[in-house]
């Protein structure tokens, strides 16, 4: 049995995949799990892989060309297999570079997520084994099961209104761990997906992440509070979105004196070099202590409540190439400096070589930017919604300063942070920031 | 430990809370002169004398009545059903008089009562001599009903049943009458509404009362050889039932299989899986099976008596089910 090769959605946004290049050539042997293709979504370059084993007979896709999410871009089957009809029942239109996104609604109808049901792996020796398959090891860790033969999965999503089959604790599971139904396989009768192909599914997940990656986490109940809209909560909100914009920002600008900062920093680097760590990380560390005693800024506005989150998931600005991308540090208000610097530098370079995954960049509590290293004195950056404030950090600069009646030689930087006034009020964001200063200026008390 | 048979460990209970109680007297047919149908009251007529052991004529609705106007006047009768088939015909006193009469007396009667008898289905008896009533019993307020499947908690149960101020429900079997435990040789008691985890296990939980629990042990261990390791879980008490033991268990194995021996429609199973379903929705990883007595009334003839009955490869293969392996 043939099965097709689709553009499948690699990032919870994607409508349409451009084919970076092809790994595999036709009449390669592939096997489910192998990389076909790279691929190029909305956010990041993004793998492609075999969903069944067989030969990759056909390529209808070429490098460059985009397709939205379903088209089918191959087929893999047996060498001498017929895949004539396969391919006729859905013809591959491919837009050219550039026309992707005029031409993608024209081409199929809109092929949001229910996609993945189309990929159908055939059923193989292992699939047949499997009820013998306890027997042999111990079973608490089942090794992952093979997916049934998907086009049944496909009808009964269908019969389901479009959801995928799921058992009640398979969803809260994917839930826990920010899975997505859609992209995942299942096992169970009729396809449902059930708690062995999440963790094959988490498993597959641990295996290919870096070791030295963020570990992203999800929200869980009792991360955050909800805080109903008082009256004049919604009055203020109205009145300031009507005033500008649909997010009523203000701006409030500190100049905080990073002298004593700079001395920790220097002595830390001379006490070992391991222990380098940059302005920057020293003001994620702070920040992200700061929000930790500041939930009423660190909270999203979500139209009809505010909530207020008790974990800090800092989302940090990367320029690349053609734009940015904000990776996540999760939990910053608990990891040392030490762990924020290596995270950092981390996340920083693969967001620039484009191999950051969804949940990398997704789930940021506030999020901070900084261009300092561009020698931007002060700027205004701007906020990354539901997120109720963003702080922008400028240059670290030698700058003379009165300090007790005489002129003195001074390590300054300013922070910008804006505010999304139906969240923060002005004290509120002025009482951050002061917090944030009193921080900076004595940087042991981030120690502590 | 003493190991003794499910029918000593009653004989014990009974003449441990006779001799601790003269309130607490033995009322059924059979249970004096004749030792008791299945010898259950050996040798308490002549311990305790024909007042606290009274042989009844074959009357189930009158001996039940005596016992509750007994219970209503301060005494503590335990009346055996010979099985609980044959209480058919006392459902009015039991239902109606003491299940109600504390609710209805406006707090003034407590009906200190035992029922007791075998209940279910023995080897070729029938379809009307081989029925399990728990479902019926337990549906009423104001009864309480337990369903002991070893003799130790035969002897605990009956022992808190006697003691208990309102009407208990004790449910025996006579296949079990036979079967040996042991028991310690101390007194201990066993709470009503409490159930027992009989074995550990983390892939499925296998919930069962009565002689059913000897059913579930026998697949728990044929399931080990396959690797597969289950939670059984013994009820114990049916009402008050034990939820929170039951979630417990299920919440770690995310599985489970509800076994009795009774049908299918409003059975006790029917019950724990709405527990299941309200308590741990968002726990499961399979839906619940059930395994139970056939739609029918009990055929006599062997080969369909054994077919219309729950048995460990029902019970084996419903675990499979539950855990995906059937496919």
């Amino acid at each position: 049995m043939a099965t097709k090769v689709v553009m499948e959605a690699l990032s919870p946004t994607m409508e349409e995949g451009r084919l970076v290049k092809w790994l595999k050539s036709e009449g390669d042997t592939v096997a489910k799990g192998d990389v076909l293709a790279e691929v190029e979504t909305d956010k990041a370059v993004m793998e492609l892989v075999a969903r069944a084993d067989g030969v990759l007979r056909t390529r209808l896709l070429d490098e460059g060309q985009t397709a939205p999410v379903g088209q089918l871009v191959g087929v893999i089957g047996a060498p001498n297999e017929d895949i004539a009809a396969l391919i006729a029942s859905q013809p591959a239109v491919a837009s050219a570079p550039g026309a992707a996104s005029a031409a993608a609604p024209a081409v199929a109808a809109p092929a949001i997520p229910a996609a993945p049901a189309v990929v159908a792996p055939p059923p193989t020796a292992e699939s047949a084994a499997r009820p013998t398959r306890l027997g042999n090891a111990a079973p608490k860790h089942q090794e992952p099961p093979l997916p049934p033969p998907s086009t049944e999965q496909a009808q009964h999503a269908q019969d389901n209104g479009g959801r995928p089959r799921s058992s009640p604790l398979a969803r809260r599971l994917a839930s826990d761990r920010g899975l997505d139904l859609q992209q995942l396989h299942g096992s169970g009768p009729g396809g449902r997906i059930v708690k062995r192909d999440i963790e094959a599914a988490v498993a597959t997940a641990t295996a290919q992440r870096p070791a030295t990656a963020a570990t992203p986490r999800r929200e869980a109940a009792g991360d955050f509070a909800d805080v109903p809209l008082t009256q004049l909560r919604k009055t203020i909100a109205r009145r300031l979105a009507e005033s500008i914009g649909p997010i009523p920002t203000f701006y409030l600008t500190s100049e905080i004196d990073l002298t004593r900062t700079a001395e920790m920093r220097q002595a830390m680097a001379a006490a070992d070099t391991r222990l380098k760590v940059s302005f920057n990380d020293i003001i994620l560390k702070a920040v992200a202590t700061a929000l930790a005693r500041h939930p009423e800024v660190n909270a999203h506005w979500l139209g009809d409540r505010i909530r207020q989150f008790n974990r800090v998931h800092i989302g940090m600005a990367v320029a690349i190439d053609d734009g940015l991308i904000t990776p996540v540090i999760f939990d910053a208000d608990t990891k040392g400096l030490g762990d924020i610097a290596a995270e950092s530098r981390e996340l920083a370079a693969r967001a620039r070589d484009r191999k950051l995954a969804p949940e990398e960049y997704t789930g940021s509590t506030f999020s901070v930017s900084n261009l300092g290293m561009f020698g931007i004195d002060q700027f205004t950056a701007i906020i990354n919604p539901p997120e109720a404030g963003i702080i922008a950090v400028g240059a670290v600069e030698d700058k003379p300063v009165v300090l007790d009646g005489a002129v003195t030689v001074r390590k300054r930087v300013r922070l910008t942070m804006s505010c999304d006034h139906r969240v923060i009020d002005g004290a509120t964001g002025a009482r951050f920031l002061q917090d944030l200063r009193r921080m900076l200026e004595n940087p042991l008390l981030l120690v502590y | 430990m003493p190991v003794v048979t499910y029918r000593d460990a009653l004989n014990q209970a009974l003449q441990e809370e006779m001799q601790r109680d003269d309130r607490v007297f033995l009322m059924g047919e059979e249970v004096g002169v004749y030792q008791g149908a299945y010898k259950v009251s050996k040798g308490l007529l002549q311990e305790f004398g024909e007042m606290r052991v009274v042989d009844t004529p074959i009357t189930e609705l009158g001996f039940a009545g005596v016992g509750v106007g007994a219970a209503m006047v301060g005494l503590r009768p335990i009346i055996e059903f010979m099985t609980w088939n044959f209480a058919l015909l006392a459902m009015d006193q039991v239902v109606n008089s003491a299940a109600k009469m504390l609710y209805m007396s406006g707090g003034q009667f407590n009906i200190p009562i035992v029922f007791r008898g075998p209940n279910g289905a023995a080897l070729q008896l029938s379809a009307q001599h081989s029925q399990a009533w728990e479902s019926w019993l337990a549906h009423i307020p104001g009864l309480k009903v337990v369903a002991p499947g070893t003799p130790y908690d035969a002897k605990g149960l009956l022992k808190s049943a006697v003691r208990d101020d309102n009407p208990v429900i004790v449910l025996e079997g006579e296949m079990l009458y036979n079967t040996k435990g042991e028991v310690p040789a101390e007194e201990y008691l066993i709470p009503i509404g409490k159930a027992a985890l009989k074995r550990e296990g983390e892939h499925c939980s296998i919930i069962t009362h009565g002689k059913m629990i000897l059913v579930a042990l026998q697949a728990a261990d044929q399931l080990t050889k396959e690797g597969i390791r289950v939670d059984v879980l013994d009820l114990l008490s049916l009402r008050p039932m034990d939820v929170e033991a039951i979630t417990a268990s299920v919440r770690k194995t995310n599985r489970a299989v509800v076994l009795e021996e009774g049908w299918e429609i409003g059975g006790i199973g029917a019950q724990v899986v709405d527990y299941i379903q309200r308590e741990c929705f968002d726990d499961l990883d399979a839906p619940i099976v059930r395994v139970h007595q056939v739609d029918v009334p009990m055929p006599y003839a062997k080969n369909l008596e054994r077919a219309a009955k729950p048995d460990v490869p029902k019970t084996i293969a419903a675990v499979k089910k539950v855990m995906y392996l059937d496919q």
